[in-house]
């Protein structure tokens, strides 16, 4: 049970915060774009308040991988920085928390871009 | 109970948006929650691994990513996208997904302005305001002393 434990969690968390966003989809006129634009800026709220490491703590993917973790992680980046650093980790934190996230998404969509066709859309 | 036409057509449309939403939001909620299990099991992969504790959600982040961005190459994500709607949208494969669908889709016009830019439509204002916030979290930090 405490091997499967872990996965339910993540499965029951992670799906709420999905939920929430179609909620918005279905109920408001916010499009996927400014979707991902608020839960990014929630994550960061949240982590800035501190609410959103227990969550990641308890949940594990099911909170780290839905992008409010990644506005979590960029407000963990400037705490950690600031505190290593000094103030010029206002500045350096998120994205240095971020680099690896960011830095495979644009590689990533290169490396597809450049070796497969488009789709013809139907 | 009489209708008129006119009457009907706002029921029947508010009870399929209803209906629709219905449906819409446990399907979010399974497929979200199955690609978050996923990340899980990332997590634990890597751990055992022996990639240390803090670094394997990150790990896990990229490797998502990674997936995500092959599915969307082979036509797959968008697929499920069709089903799943913010199940695939909201977690990191979903922000994959935004940079390598239109990277692709604009490939014709050209490396510079078609994939390097066109990637960053819907990216480019998830870095700009995350950064911008993470940045004012940081001043008032400092500011406030805390």
């Amino acid at each position: 049970m405490d091997m499967i434990l872990p996965y339910v969690w993540a499965f029951l968390v992670g799906g709420a915060i999905c939920a929430v966003g179609q909620v918005l989809i279905d109920f408001t006129k916010l499009t996927p774009a400014r979707i991902l634009v608020s839960f990014v800026v929630l994550g960061v709220l949240l982590g800035a308040l501190g609410i959103y490491q227990p969550l990641i703590d308890f949940a594990g993917a099911g909170a780290s991988v839905p992008l409010t973790g990644f506005g979590a992680l960029l407000a963990k980046g400037v705490r950690d920085a600031v505190a290593e650093n000094g103030n010029i980790g206002i500045l350096t934190g998120g994205l240095i928390a971020s680099a690896g996230g960011v830095t495979a998404a644009i590689v990533c969509a290169l490396s597809v871009a450049l070796v497969f066709r488009p789709k013809d859309k139907a | 109970m009489s209708l008129t036409n006119q009457e009907y057509e706002e029921l029947s449309k508010r009870y399929s948006k209803n209906s629709k939403a219905m449906m819409n939001i446990p399907k979010a909620f399974i497929i979200g929650g199955l690609i978050c299990a996923l990340g899980q099991g990332l997590i634990a992969l890597y751990t055992a691994l022996g990639v240390p504790e803090d670094l394997a959600p990150g790990a896990c982040s990229m490797t998502l990513v990674l997936l995500s961005a092959l599915l969307t190459g082979l036509g797959v994500y968008d697929n499920i996208a069709k089903h799943a709607g913010a199940g695939t949208l909201v977690p990191i494969t979903g922000f994959a997904n935004a940079m390598v669908s239109p990277a692709l889709e604009f490939k014709s016009e050209g490396l510079i302005l078609g994939v390097g830019a066109k990637m960053f439509a819907i990216a480019g204002p998830v870095i700009v305001y995350g950064l911008s916030a993470s940045v004012l979290y940081g001043l008032v930090m400092v500011l406030l002393g805390l």
